[in-house]
């Protein structure tokens, strides 16, 4: 096993030994200057994780969220050098985590603060202007086969609770005591300038955007909301994400 | 404005790309609008090349616009020059990308190693100093170098063990790397003394010993201090605290040698508000133009 094999392995398990071949000027127990490294990568992890989970951590306290992060950084550390979405799969550990099971909204909580991360760095893409928009849907023949691409920065977070609502609570916009968790809620995650706006939407626009994101024409998501939504109001939809700036190019059949 | 050379078969790259002999200050998010805002006097900025291995958004947004502005260091901390395996290509094209966009008048990185195998370690980790790491560590300079076409500066660590495997002493080996690879040196005058203290070595003369007509830029930071096994001091380099006096000291004895050199005041924990890093970078700039004073008279 190669020098920095024992060293990288025993800096990510503190129950293996300290490596050999360390050394020190006064004869002291390299363990203990070894303990800096241990110290230095596993408090860097959970930090990370930390900054991209501040309502999780506000949910579940301090303490436990960082035994919690502890938990997870030692069994999945990053992959990348880009630190800035490290922990995309920590939604997934924590549906896992036993000790977490009591906030079962926990895990759809960081899905969206993560879709939070994703968007605000997400690729600058300019938005279509809506005279285009308007132009493509009155052209009957290419309606069926119309795709709108929305700008990189869009997610939808669709959630068996009310995941905005308790987001929002954690925001200072409402009272945390007022938010009843038990409701399914849909957020919609987007870059709105220089900042990210994340905002409730109808399980029908919800399923629109979803399926337009997943690269399927505008007639299907059309179809997938409607059959989920009765009430789906595509008008509404094309508004809202045309006054968010959020359709960026206009596909057609004969346009890849 | 600058006018970087593509491609570059020869590790040897002409001094195109200099940092002005004045001070500069780590860029923080938390700080991008109060700079734009004030344009306070100050030599350059430096950021960490991963935190913008992002497509877009305002950490671009910002730093093209403080970018029009100042001077720019890129300093990476996860191309893992001292892995004992090779550089990965992935990390080396993001970094060509981000020095195209940018056109920074510096890319640094660090004498160390933070990844094994496909595991990001998230640290700054030590290697012995022997003919072995000797060769691998010129050898991803010179990938390095060719692969960006550009000449980088190599920045001495802050260590808090030593290897048994080790032949050569850490001056030494980075002057050889120096001269082998002709990259610069980002002379890290606190990582000098935090070592010197850990490893019971002499901080005046590690820096005699390091090759300083090569010194491209110097940074200064702050510390933390526990105690070893033994009760030994045993300093953290931890950039969460201002610059102890020991190492302002050590700054002026550096700057006494080299002459001006950029100077580069990093702060990336326990982060204080602008005016406050600004205070401190302005006590650098002092004894930077002291300096110029004296090699202009």
């Amino acid at each position: 096993m190669s020098t920095q094999t024992a060293f990288a392995q025993a800096l990510l398990d503190a129950e293996l030994p300290c490596p050999t071949g360390l050394t020190t000027w006064n004869s002291s127990d390299p363990t203990l200057r070894f303990s800096v490294y241990r110290n230095n990568v596993m408090v860097s992890l959970i930090d990370a994780l930390a900054d991209t989970y501040p309502v999780v951590q506000t949910l579940v306290g301090e303490e436990f969220f960082r035994a919690m992060a502890r938990e997870f950084a030692q069994n999945n550390p990053p992959r990348s050098a880009v630190m800035a979405y490290y922990g995309r799969d920590f939604a997934d550990f924590i549906t896992t985590f036993s000790p977490a099971a009591s906030v079962p909204y926990l895990a759809d909580v960081a899905r969206l603060e993560m879709a939070r991360v994703m968007a605000y760095h997400a690729a600058d893409v300019v938005a279509i202007h809506p005279q285009v928009l308007q132009a493509a849907l009155a052209v009957p023949e290419q309606l069926l086969s119309l795709q709108l691409v929305l700008h990189p920065s869009v997610h939808v977070i669709e959630s068996s609770f009310a995941i905005f609502s308790v987001w929002a609570a954690h925001q200072g916009a409402q009272s945390a005591l007022a938010v009843d968790p038990d409701v399914a809620q849909t957020a919609l995650v987007y870059r709105d300038g220089l900042d990210v706006g994340i905002m409730e939407l109808a399980a029908g626009s919800g399923t629109f955007v979803s399926t337009l994101l997943i690269g399927q024409t505008l007639a299907a998501a059309v179809k997938a909301a409607s059959s989920l939504d009765p009430e789906f109001d595509l008008t509404n939809a094309l508004t809202l994400l045309l006054r968010l700036q959020l359709i960026t190019h206009l596909k057609t059949g004969d346009t890849p | 404005m600058l006018n970087p050379s593509n491609k570059s078969t020869k590790p040897q790259v002409a001094r195109t790309h200099t940092l002005p002999a004045r001070v500069g200050v780590g860029l923080k998010p938390e700080h991008f609008q109060e700079i734009l805002a004030t344009r306070p006097d100050i030599g350059f900025f430096e950021v960490h090349a991963e935190n913008y291995m992002v497509p877009g958004g305002p950490f671009h947004h910002y730093l093209t616009r403080i970018h029009e502005c100042y001077a720019l260091s890129v300093h990476g901390v996860g191309l893992s020059i001292g892995a004992d395996a090779p550089l990965d290509i992935e990390h080396l094209n993001a970094l060509a990308v981000l020095l195209k966009r940018y056109q920074p008048e510096s890319f640094s990185e660090h004498l160390a190693w933070s990844t094994h195998r496909d595991v990001f370690l998230n640290d700054l980790l030590p290697l012995p100093y022997n003919t072995a790491t000797l060769q691998r560590v010129c050898d991803h300079i010179d990938q390095v170098q060719a692969h960006l076409g550009r000449r980088m500066l190599l920045e001495n660590p802050a260590t808090y063990i030593e290897f048994v495997a080790s032949t050569w002493n850490e001056a030494t080996f980075i002057s050889e790397v120096v001269r082998r690879t002709g990259c610069g040196l980002l002379l890290d005058v606190n990582n000098v003394y935090v070592s010197s203290v850990n490893h019971q070595r002499d901080a005046h003369a590690v820096i005699r010993a390091l090759p300083l007509a090569q010194v491209g830029e110097i940074h200064l930071a702050g510390f933390a201090e526990q105690v070893d096994g033994n009760n030994d001091r045993l300093l953290i380099d931890s950039h969460g605290s201002p610059v102890a006096q020991a190492v302002w000291d050590l700054y002026a004895f550096t700057l006494g040698l080299t002459g001006p050199v950029a100077t580069l005041l990093e702060r990336d924990n326990d982060l204080p508000a602008w005016p406050v890093l600004l205070a401190e970078a302005n006590l650098a700039d002092r004894q930077l133009c002291a300096e110029l004073e004296e090699v202009n008279t």
